[in-house]
């Protein structure tokens, strides 16, 4: 078993790691940069040490500082968490090149399914179905008539070097189709100084669902889906375990792909392969792995009962998994909200700031990860992901009730948080009938202003 | 002549230019007219511009490229005729 732990993050991930670890009887190593002397984990690790990067506030980004902390204190392993460094190849094959273990799969394993066409075979050979596109870049307009009238329109067109929904256009019919792919070119260029692009077809009106999957490189379970259809500028903000929009034998093929996928990789850890699914059809589509443990990870945990990232720590000691597919059970529904230092009324404007009150709700069924404690700084310079709020019910609807109860308890003062855009979206019709998917809640914020008035007159109702 | 300051509402970290590789939005001397962007902070993962109020000639920034900034701190004063 690892015997030394470091830490490679902050926040709430980083306090939820050195748990996992200090449970199995691992000491902890927390790292921090110079200006994140406040982080809780810091509180609660048996060591801390300050990275030595240029970096400053990204220090977390810097491989070598991270590395002499390890070999500092004499930590045997490295858990990334997720972001900064988690899905760092070469990060992986540094810290294995220099005897420490990564918490995570294979350095070739974070680098084939982080390239997105890379990831994109390994699922078709895999046999899992892919969103249908041009496999590589296209590079003249009758290639690309040739893939639209192949794949069927919507198409989307993207951009080789883009990233985070930047540089992609979406055509609808082939009338438009050419002059769009012509501008696409012409703007990753100019933009990206690449001009290749891509093609893919766009999934109408998806949901979002994704499979947990573990590996020890020999054995390999899901632990079920999580239905991550609530999402903002492409990034999740309510995420439930499992599923209420899948059929049991749907659920079975989808999970079994995920597995398809683990098996063939010879995966080691825990990961996340991701799917669209589109509802009318029955249809899925795979459209990427996070070979990492993810933010929404314990909406799984309440589901299934089984330590995630616990598991990941064990894996990378060398043990194999602790359990087989049929130990894996779903029971209950959970839902996650994540508590964002963001001002749903204001256009979700970042507002950092220092807690001067904190009320954390509990009882039974509820869950927070967070990094909070009355007097805490947050910072300007990391993600404004301050905590996640999960509970756990019987039912869909029970699991509903208690994230409305929850969300009355809690109290962080004085900070503008996404909390109170949960406490309207708990009572929202579609949200609770599960009638949704990608885009539903952007259309949601169009129409729904959330002003502070309104939020105001709810919280005295 | 008239010197007026740019500042920031937003805490964060300031950048001069609107990616790594290129080049900034304004130096010293430059022409600034009324709502030209003269940098960026990066708050949470997110970034916003800061624009001038003003028209003139950029005398100086008081921030470096990619350093912390405070609410209310100045990030560059204009001359303005």
């Amino acid at each position: 078993m690892i015997k030394k732990l470091l830490i490679a993050n902050r926040g709430e991930i980083a306090v939820r790691v050195n748990r996992a670890a200090q449970e199995l009887g691992i000491q902890t190593v927390q790292v921090h940069s110079s200006v994140d002397k406040g982080l809780l984990a810091l509180d609660l690790a048996d060591e801390v040490v300050e990275l030595e990067s240029s970096l400053g506030t990204k220090s977390y980004m810097d491989i070598h500082a991270i590395l002499a902390a390890a070999w500092k204190t004499g930590a045997d392993a490295i858990h990334p968490g997720y972001g900064f460094l988690s899905e760092n190849a070469n990060f992986a094959e540094a810290v294995e090149a220099s005897g420490i273990t990564f918490v995570g799969p294979a350095g070739s394993t974070i680098r084939t399914m982080g390239d997105k066409a890379t990831a994109r075979k390994a699922a078709k050979q895999a046999g899992i179905p892919i969103v249908p596109g041009s496999d590589g870049v296209v590079t003249d307009l009758s290639a690309a008539r040739q893939i639209a009238e192949k794949i069927e329109f919507p198409i989307m067109i993207k951009a080789a070097a883009g990233g985070g929904g930047r540089g992609i256009r979406v055509a609808r019919c082939l009338e438009e189709f050419g002059h769009l792919v012509a501008q696409a070119a012409t703007e990753a260029k100019a933009v990206f100084g690449d001009g290749d692009i891509y093609l893919e077809k766009v999934i109408e009106h998806a949901r979002h669902i994704e499979v947990q999957i573990l590996g020890d490189g020999r054995h390999f379970v899901h632990c079920f889906e999580r239905e991550c259809s609530l999402q903002r500028r492409r990034q999740k903000i309510w995420e439930e375990a499992p599923s209420i929009a899948l059929s049991v034998s749907k659920r079975n093929e989808i999970c079994a792909s995920a597995v398809k996928l683990a098996t063939k990789l010879k995966y080691r850890g825990a990961g996340t392969v991701e799917f669209l699914y589109d509802s009318r059809t029955g249809n899925y589509y795979f459209i990427e792995m996070n070979t990492r443990i993810q933010v929404e990870h314990p909406v799984t945990e309440f589901v299934v009962g089984v330590d995630l990232v616990a598991e990941m720590i064990r894996i990378a000691s060398g043990e194999d998994l602790s359990i087989k597919q049929s130990d894996v059970v779903v029971r209950g529904h959970s839902i996650e909200v994540r508590i964002n230092a963001e001002d749903p009324g204001n256009g979700f404007l970042p507002c950092p700031g220092t807690i001067l009150e904190l009320r954390i709700p509990d009882g039974p069924g509820v869950r927070c990860d967070h990094m909070l404690y009355p007097g805490y700084e947050v910072l300007p310079f990391y993600d404004s992901l301050l905590g996640k709020l999960i509970v756990w019910g019987e039912t869909r609807d029970h699991a509903l009730a208690r994230l409305k109860r929850a969300l009355s308890e809690t109290r962080i003062e004085k900070l503008k948080t996404t909390l109170p855009l949960f406490s309207i979206l708990a009572d929202d019709n579609d949200v609770r009938n599960c009638q949704f998917s990608t885009d539903w809640l952007e259309h949601w914020l169009e129409v729904n202003s959330i002003d502070e008035h309104k939020l105001n007159l709810d919280e005295t109702i | 002549m008239q010197i007026s300051e740019i500042r920031t509402s937003l805490p964060g970290t300031f950048y001069g230019k609107p990616g790594p590789d290129e080049p900034p939005y304004k130096a010293p001397g430059d022409k600034v007219d009324v709502g030209d962007v003269i940098g960026l902070v990066e708050v949470m993962k997110s970034f916003h511009e800061i624009r001038s109020e003003f028209s003139g000639i950029l005398k100086r920034f008081l921030v470096e490229n990619e350093t912390p900034i405070a609410p209310g701190q100045v990030i560059a004063e204009i001359e303005q005729f």
